[in-house]
C-alpha cells in the first residue's frame, strides 16, 4: 500500500471513529428522550411526568378488562410484572388489543393514580405461528401451570 | 378463492401492500431497460457523426 | 489477488460478464420470487394472533433488510472510492443509492399498511421508525449531492464521505429495538437463539429474501454497464459493443 492510500486510511478511519463516538455520546445524552413509552415500575418510581402527557407500556392483566355501561369506555390494569398501572380509555381498540398482549397507551396520570389514555396503540411481539400451534403452546403452558400448583 | 382476495378482513392493507412492491420495483427494472437504450441510441449517434467524436 | 482486482476492475472484462451474469440472476430471482409468494400467500397458515394480515411480513421484512444491505455495500465502494479511486466502485455506489431508497421506501410504505390494523396507527415516532425514515434521507441526500456536482469523480468522492458519514446509522437501526423502548417488536429471524417464527412461515420470507437479493444484483449490474457505457463513451472498446450489439 503506498503512503498515500495509508494516509487516506487514516483519515477515513478517524472520520468514521470520530462520528461513531460523536453519536455514541448523543444517544447516550438523549437515552431518556428516546425512551418511547415508560413503564408500570418507572410511573411507581415517579420518573414520568405527572403535569405532561406520556406514553405507558406494558401487558394487559388477564382479566382486568372491565367495559362501562356505554360500551365505549373500557378499564383495565397494564403491568411490567412488577408494578401495575389501571388505565381507562374512551374509543376504539386495535385489532390486536387482547388481554396478555402487550400495549402503549398515551394519556396522563389522574390525581388517584389512573392513567386517563388517549390513545391506545397494540404492541405485537416477534412470534409468528399457525393458531393451532398457538393454541397447542397455550394448553401447554396451563397443563404446565397446574403441575407447578 | 374470495377468501383468499378477502384475507380475513385485511384485504385493504395486504394487497396495496404488494400492489406499491410491484410497481416500485418493476418501476426501477423499466427504468433500468429504458435508460440503457436511449444510451445506445444516443452513441450510436455521436459514433455516426465524426464532429462530436474528440 | 491483485490481477484478479485489476481484471475484475477493467471496464470490458466487467461489461462482459455483467452481461453473463444478468439473465441467470434474473431468473433465478423470478423463479424464488414465484415459489416464495406462492407459499407465502397460499400455503402459509395464517397468524395466531394477527390472522391473514401478517402475510405484509414477506415484502416487509426483505424490503427492510435491503434497506440497510444496500446502504453497507454503497458505504462499501465508497470507501474503495475513498483509498483507491476505482471508478467500477463510483458507479455501483451510484447506481445502488435509487434501489436503496426505493427498498426504505417499501420498508416504510408496507410497515405503515402493517402498522394501521395492528398496532392501531400508520406512524410512531419510535427509534425503529425514526432511524427508518433517517436511512431514506441519507439515500435523498447522496442523490442530491450526486445531482449537484458536475464532475462525476468528484461527486463520487463527496458522496462516498457522505454515505461513510450516515452508515452509523445502519447498528442503530438494527439495536434501535434493543437500546430503546419502541412500538416495533424485537427481531424475529436473526436473534440469537433459534428464530421465533414457524417453519411454515419462514421458509418463504426466506426465498422472498433471497429474489429481493437477486433483484438487486440484477438491477445493480444493468445499471452498473449502462453507466460504465456512458462514462467511457469515447472509448474505442465502448465503440465495439455498440457496434456488435
Amino acid at each position: 500500500m503506498t503512503p498515500k492510500r495509508r494516509k487516506r486510511v487514516m483519515l477515513i478511519s478517524l472520520m468514521v471513529l470520530g462520528i461513531g463516538g460523536a453519536t455514541a455520546l448523543g444517544l447516550n445524552a438523549f437515552r431518556q428522550n428516546l425512551l418511547f413509552f415508560f413503564s408500570p415500575s418507572q410511573v411507581a418510581n415517579g420518573e414520568a411526568t405527572t403535569d405532561r402527557a406520556f406514553r405507558l407500556g406494558g401487558m394487559v392483566v388477564d382479566g382486568s378488562l372491565a367495559r362501562e355501561d356505554d360500551g365505549l369506555t373500557v378499564r383495565f390494569a397494564v403491568t411490567d410484572t412488577a408494578e401495575v398501572v389501571n388505565v381507562t380509555y374512551t374509543g376504539i381498540l386495535p385489532d390486536l388489543f387482547r388481554e396478555g398482549q402487550g400495549i402503549v397507551a398515551m394519556g396522563r396520570l389522574d390525581q388517584t393514580g389512573v392513567f386517563k389514555a388517549e390513545e391506545v396503540l397494540a404492541k405485537h411481539d416477534e412470534n409468528y405461528m399457525p393458531p393451532e400451534v398457538g393454541e397447542a403452546m397455550k394448553a401447554a403452558q396451563r397443563a404446565k401451570a397446574r403441575v407447578e400448583n | 378463492m374470495q377468501d383468499f382476495f378477502h384475507m380475513g378482513g385485511y384485504a385493504f392493507y395486504v394487497w396495496p401492500a404488494y400492489a406499491l412492491s410491484l410497481v416500485v420495483l418493476m418501476g426501477q427494472l423499466w427504468v433500468a431497460v429504458q435508460r440503457r437504450r436511449k444510451l445506445i441510441r444516443d452513441i450510436e449517434v455521436q459514433n455516426r457523426d465524426p464532429e462530436t467524436r474528440t | 489477488m491483485w490481477i484478479w482486482f485489476h481484471k475484475f476492475g477493467s471496464p470490458r472484462y466487467f461489461y462482459d460478464l455483467a452481461g453473463r451474469l444478468i439473465p441467470w440472476l434474473g431468473g433465478a430471482c423470478a423463479v424464488l420470487m414465484a415459489v416464495g409468494l406462492y407459499l407465502g400467500l397460499f400455503v402459509a397458515p395464517s397468524d395466531y394472533q394477527q390472522g391473514e394480515s401478517y402475510r405484509i411480513i414477506y415484502i416487509h421484512v426483505p424490503s427492510a433488510w435491503m434497506s440497510m444491505f444496500v446502504y453497507v455495500v454503497m458505504a462499501s465502494a465508497g470507501t474503495v472510492v475513498l483509498i483507491w479511486r476505482v471508478k467500477l466502485a463510483e458507479i455501483i455506489a451510484s447506481v445502488s443509492a435509487p434501489l436503496g431508497a426505493s427498498f426504505t421506501f417499501l420498508a416504510l410504505a408496507t410497515g405503515s399498511l402493517w402498522g394501521k390494523p395492528m398496532w392501531g396507527t400508520w406512524w410512531v415516532w419510535d427509534a425503529r421508525l425514526t432511524s427508518e425514515l433517517i436511512l431514506l434521507f441519507l439515500y435523498f441526500g447522496f442523490m442530491a449531492l450526486e445531482a449537484a456536482i458536475e464532475d462525476k469523480r468528484t461527486a463520487a468522492r463527496a458522496t462516498a464521505i457522505l454515505s461513510l458519514v450516515g452508515v452509523i446509522n445502519i447498528p442503530i437501526i438494527h439495536y434501535s429495538v434493543y437500546w430503546w423502548n419502541t412500538l416495533h417488536q424485537g427481531a424475529t429471524v436473526t436473534k440469537m437463539d433459534t428464530p421465533s417464527i414457524h417453519l411454515s412461515m419462514l421458509i418463504p420470507l426466506l426465498l422472498m429474501a433471497a429474489a429481493f437479493q437477486l433483484y438487486y444484483a440484477t438491477v445493480l449490474l444493468m445499471g452498473a454497464r449502462t453507466e460504465l457505457l456512458s462514462r467511457e463513451r469515447r472509448t474505442r472498446w465502448v465503440a465495439e459493443v455498440i457496434r456488435n450489439s
